[in-house]
């Protein structure tokens, strides 16, 4: 039976140190949409989210009462918009009336993103993957809660560089069509390489093809838990600091898997995985930078940041994975800029650039995530460090992303304010060199020798 | 039948106990064990109960102990028990 203490060290976790469910996560696919019409294919669109995911909010909000866990987003994912809109759409603009349907049903049913406004292109791009693409500027424009990815790359096919370069074009555009909005688009479009089909965490949540009719995926979280922990353990060896991620990475996993289980049985929709990321938010304690600077940094993007953060990962990963009879997504620390306080202190204090954000990808997920750039910065650039991105997860088999927001109209020492879980942003300066020549090539980069494994 | 846990914290006063048992008798919930004990200074109380027979449902219960809890200055939560089976018992 539970003792008094453990009772304690739960509710202590919940209400002084963050701990809570970061988002329950209704995969939907719309294949069974697909209308050569495009007023029925809305219909049907709309029809089949307002139906499946109807309950998925009250099921939320009755769980974290009876259990007393925040649940703190509940949100959809459907199948890449690029398919089920191909027979539909002769123009960016078809595309973007999906993208409204989208956005009213999420509407709708309550929830705060719905992703899958998707194209997978990481080795070529058929009509419609384009037209959706260039549809990306005003549907994200136009809409409130609806998030774009795009998978442009893949250890097994290469990097699709005429999609790159197509991306930093799309990124400007985006930024400057929402430009009144603190370039708000950008925080909802993220591009990826090894994209998963079963992410439960925004911008980058797409229902895969590979997935059934409906499935629950949940992401856990807890940045504020994990440093609590680690409080406890100052000046102690590596041994003893890795031991106490992966118990308090189990504890918080569990969680995570028994909300799984109760919205999966109370919706009568299987569940599909955990995701063990710990995803920051810009709540004072809930920061993954904090964790980094308690294992011993001064500031985050010190000499020793990429060692500590590679420890932090494989750890949680370590003891996340006894904790749950399924783990997927993206599983990893998060370290996004402008949703992390840590971060965006190291960012002003001039500890943190971006060359070190990068070198930080090679071994988290996700990527260069939520980082302000000029708003001069030029469209080849931008596709520059997409493609640098792309190519560490390209060779080292693993997920990566980029969701830069250019800042329109602003420069280096300014501030985006997004508010909310998405923060504010401090606008980082970017190389000021060319790689034109480079971008400017067209075809694709090859897949790595070591992805022939047949 | 999955039991009910309710725990009270926050500075110790005349009555809590009291309070809570009442609210619980009301209700139908029958108390099967409690703990209390001071730490750090603050008073911690943990029930299990069994509140299968009660009319209302756990987030009822554990809405209307917040409420008991916010009167008399002290927090109260009321949780199925679940949650801390499954962090601390593998």
């Amino acid at each position: 039976m539970i003792n008094i203490f453990e009772a304690k060290e739960t509710n202590q976790m919940i209400e002084n140190e963050n701990l809570d469910v970061r988002t329950i996560t209704l995969g939907i696919s719309l294949l069974d949409c697909i209308d050569s019409n495009l007023d029925k294919l809305n219909q049907k669109i709309y029809d089949k989210i307002t139906t499946t995911a109807r309950n998925l909010v009250q099921t939320g909000k009755d769980i974290e009462a009876e259990y007393g866990i925040p649940i703190v987003n509940k949100r959809i994912s459907v199948t890449p918009i690029a398919l089920i809109g191909g027979a539909a759409c002769k123009t960016p603009e078809d595309f973007a009336t999906i993208a409204v349907t989208l956005d009213r049903a999420a509407k709708e049913v309550g929830v705060n993103f719905l992703g899958g406004y998707s194209a997978l292109v990481s080795k070529g791009m058929t009509k419609a993957d384009e037209l959706l693409i260039r549809s990306i500027p005003i549907a994200l424009a136009k809409t409130d809660f609806v998030c774009s990815s795009i998978n442009v790359g893949s250890t097994k096919t290469g990097i699709n560089m005429d999609a790159v370069k197509l991306m930093g074009e799309i990124v400007r555009s985006t930024a400057e069509a929402t430009k009144d909005n603190q370039c708000m688009g950008c925080a909802k479009l993220v591009i990826f390489c090894n994209a998963p089909d079963d992410n439960p965490f925004m911008a980058g949540a797409f229902h895969g093809v590979t997935e059934s009719d409906a499935i629950i995926n949940v992401g856990v979280s807890g940045p504020g838990v994990v440093k609590y922990a680690l409080s406890k353990v100052r000046g102690e060896n590596f041994e003893v600091l890795c031991e106490t991620i992966k118990k308090t990475a189990f504890k918080i996993t569990r969680v995570g898997q028994l909300v799984a289980q109760e919205a999966s049985r109370r919706m009568g929709v299987p569940f599909g995985i955990i995701d063990l990321s710990l995803a920051p938010t810009p709540a004072i304690g809930d920061s993954v930078a904090d964790i980094l600077e308690e294992i011993g940094l001064e500031s985050v993007g010190a000499p020793g940041t990429t060692a500590a953060l590679a420890l932090l990962n494989d750890q949680v990963k370590k003891g996340g994975v006894m904790a749950s009879s399924y783990v997927g997504g993206l599983s990893g620390a998060f370290i996004p800029v402008s949703e992390d306080q840590g971060m965006i202190n190291a960012v002003n204090r001039g500890a943190l650039t971006i060359e070190k954000l990068e070198a930080m990808t090679c071994v988290c997920s996700v990527g260069l995530d939520m980082i302000a750039i000029p708003g001069d910065t030029r469209s080849t650039t931008i596709s520059g460090i997409i493609a640098d991105e792309m190519a560490i997860g390209m060779i080292n088999q693993k997920t990566t992303a980029v969701r830069l927001i250019p800042a329109i109209g602003k420069k280096e020492g300014d501030v985006l304010e997004f508010g909310g879980l998405l923060g504010s942003a401090p606008i980082m300066p970017v190389n000021k060199y060319s790689c034109d020549a480079f971008i400017n090539r067209t075809g694709r980069i090859p897949a790595p020798v070591h992805s022939f494994k047949n | 039948m999955k039991k009910t846990i309710i725990t009270v914290t926050g500075k110790d006063t005349v009555g809590i106990i009291a309070r809570v048992c009442n609210y619980l008798a009301e209700n139908n919930v029958n108390i099967e064990d409690i703990s209390q004990t001071i730490l750090q200074g603050f008073f911690h109380m943990m029930m299990i109960t069994d509140a299968s027979r009660s009319e209302k449902n756990t987030a009822e219960l554990a809405e209307e102990l917040k409420n008991i809890g916010e009167e008399i200055g002290v927090k109260i939560h009321c949780q199925r028990e679940d949650i801390f089976d499954m962090m601390h018992r593998i």
